[in-house]
């Protein structure tokens, strides 16, 4: 059996536009994309430990349609959809994604890209805003949500601040 | 992919590691430029370079004593980028973590079929 080892997800921001997503993971990537696209493997991940994912809708080609939503806690709907624009299997997906809950800030362009090497497989999360305004507006609704947790860069920067 | 024009704002400034480097060296304290070359091991042409872009989004300031132009830390406008990605990171880890789940009991079954 695989050992359990895992990577660490990086955030950064590579333009004023986009927010970039890594992570590698300890599978074959044909794994990972299962993972990644199948209603009821989507169901035990997509909330993490923030609520129930509640509706997994995925129609997996060109012009189809997905949407996502999960009770999080404490009690409110948190909803994604979007439309389908690239299908590679098991290598890159290329979709729009708008947020229920914010839908002036029109769809973002997901670019979700598999790579494998030696048998692990990174996982990239490139989001496309159409404006910094929204790519700001995005950030500023996330920091109103007080999330926590960790950025080992900026770390020591932001102790400074205090 | 072409990037977009850089540094408009702080949030753009430090997606560059190099300036994210000279930025944690300031974190311990105010420095001439000489300092920030010696460290960091860069051109001091680079670095001016790097420490326009960071003054003009407000994350360093300077100061002349004498001779010397020193350089250092305000990390005021990063504060809101570091909460937010922080978050976001955060987030995500903790999906991440759950799919781990999920490709290892995928590998699992795969080996019991084989």
């Amino acid at each position: 059996m695989a050992a359990a080892t895992s990577g660490t997800a990086v955030v950064t921001l590579p333009s004023d536009t986009e927010i970039l997503t890594t992570r590698e993971f300890n599978a074959p990537k044909h794994l990972v994309y299962k993972a990644w696209t199948t209603p009821e493997l989507i169901k035990r991940w997509w909330a993490g430990d923030r609520g129930v994912v509640t509706v997994a809708e995925v129609d997996l080609r060109v012009g189809g349609a997905f949407r996502y939503a999960m009770d999080a806690n404490p009690g409110f709907e948190v909803a994604f959809r979007g439309e389908f624009r690239e299908v590679v299997p098991n290598e890159r997906l290329v979709s729009t994604e708008i947020f229920e809950g914010m839908p002036d800030a029109g769809a973002a362009m997901n670019t979700v890209s598999f790579t494998e090497d030696n048998g692990r497989t990174t996982l990239s999360i490139l989001t496309q805003y159409p404006s910094r305004e929204i790519r700001d507006m995005v950030i500023a609704s996330g920091m109103e949500g007080g999330l926590q947790g960790s950025l080992d860069d900026l770390e020591e920067v932001a102790i400074s601040l205090s | 992919m072409a990037r977009a024009a850089t540094t408009t704002d702080a949030f753009n400034a430090v997606a560059e590691p190099r300036r994210r480097q000279i930025l944690d060296l300031l974190a311990g304290g105010e420095r001439p430029v000489n300092d920030v070359v010696a460290v960091l091991g860069m051109t001091q042409p680079l670095v001016s370079k790097h420490l326009k872009v960071l003054r003009e989004v407000g994350l360093v300031t300077v100061r002349d004593i004498g001779r010397q132009r020193m350089y250092s830390l305000n990390g005021q406008p990063l504060k809101p980028i570091h909460d937010w990605v922080r978050g976001y990171e955060a987030s995500w880890s903790r999906r991440f973590d759950r799919l781990d789940d999920v490709l290892e009991e995928l590998q699992e079954l795969k080996e019991k079929e084989d």
